[in-house]
């Protein structure tokens, strides 16, 4: 069994303000790049893991990043094993 | 009284907190280290200031973890007084003693100055003794204090009373050009339902003396200690 790896990826939630984002958004509108709606600026964290079964994985995964990686107060998260 | 000031790898305000409870104010003050597991004799509990693990992960977000948090936690389920400063404030936001959490400032930019604070609720252990004046003059320094709660938290915590300052302009009034991060609804600093755990981006232990150019800070951990005194009468 090879070693697996969690790729996370941490957004803003749509009702908390994202500075960052926005001042992005209006950089790339100023270079000229069209039809640009919105940007949110997030965290990627990539996670190796040891040996063990899928399920076991996203699940520990889903538990860090609830407890931890995200804060659920103002950031959504998803999760891909590979 | 006896007031435990916690340390964390990062913390910058420990110090400052120390010197004004001790030589300011006359108590007992010690510092306590993030790996103890106890909180020993202490009274009060000040989270201080600073850059906890470097703000790595998010602000809070690794200090909250450490062994000494949960004895706080502890501490605080208990009824005991608990008060964050600035990074102490993003820490118990994140170890969920608090609601709500603090995210970048609106501008982007890390404001270090003077600001005006409203009392909103002079009636609880961190408020009871009122400033000379209605308003205070406290300084901020930080790049992450806008305060972000959902609705639904916000109206919760409006009808509880849990907003205890509110940023103002001089004479008093809550605008939106006395706002220096984005805060929702001003919000400079919080407690929780129970009214014994609260929170504050602005530095009163900066504002303690007058060769700091204000005292007014002084009056939080005044608050503290007539409260913790009248109790325990």
């Amino acid at each position: 069994m090879s070693n697996m790896k969690a790729k996370i990826i941490v957004t803003p939630k749509k009702a908390v303000l994202d500075p960052q984002g926005k001042t992005v958004q209006n950089a790339l509108e100023h270079i000229g790049f069209k039809g640009i709606k919105d940007v949110r600026i997030g965290k990627y964290i990539e996670v190796e893991i040891n040996d063990m079964d899928r399920e076991t994985a996203l699940r520990e995964i889903s538990k860090a990043s609830h407890s931890i990686l995200s804060n659920p107060v103002i950031e959504d998260y998803s999760i891909e094993i590979i | 009284m006896n007031f435990a000031v916690l340390q964390f790898p990062g913390s910058n305000c420990d110090q400052d907190c120390i010197h004004v409870l001790k030589n300011v104010l006359g108590h007992n003050a010690y510092l306590l280290w993030h790996k103890e597991t106890s909180i020993h004799n202490a009274d009060a509990i000040i989270v201080p200031g600073g850059f906890s693990y470097g703000d790595y992960l998010r602000t809070g977000a690794i200090a909250r973890y450490s062994n000494v948090m949960q004895a706080v936690a502890e501490f605080a389920r208990q009824g005991g007084l608990v008060l964050g400063i600035c990074n102490g404030f993003q820490i118990l936001c994140e170890a969920g003693l608090l609601p709500g959490a603090l995210i970048k400032n609106r501008s982007l930019r890390f404001r270090c100055e003077f600001v005006w604070l409203k009392t909103s609720n002079n009636q609880t252990p961190f408020t009871c003794v009122a400033p000379k004046q209605d308003i205070m003059r406290i300084p901020i320094a930080h790049g992450e204090g806008c305060y972000f709660a959902s609705k639904e938290e916000l109206a919760q915590m409006r009808d509880n009373n849990q907003i205890l300052w509110q940023y103002c302009d001089s004479k008093g009034d809550i605008t939106p050009e006395s706002n220096p991060n984005g805060s929702l609804l001003n919000i400079a600093g919080i407690c929780n339902k129970e009214k014994n755990v609260a929170g504050l981006m602005p530095h009163p232990e900066r504002a303690s003396e007058e060769i700091l150019s204000s005292t007014d800070g002084k009056t939080l951990f005044k608050s503290m200690i007539q409260w913790f005194e009248k109790q325990s009468r």
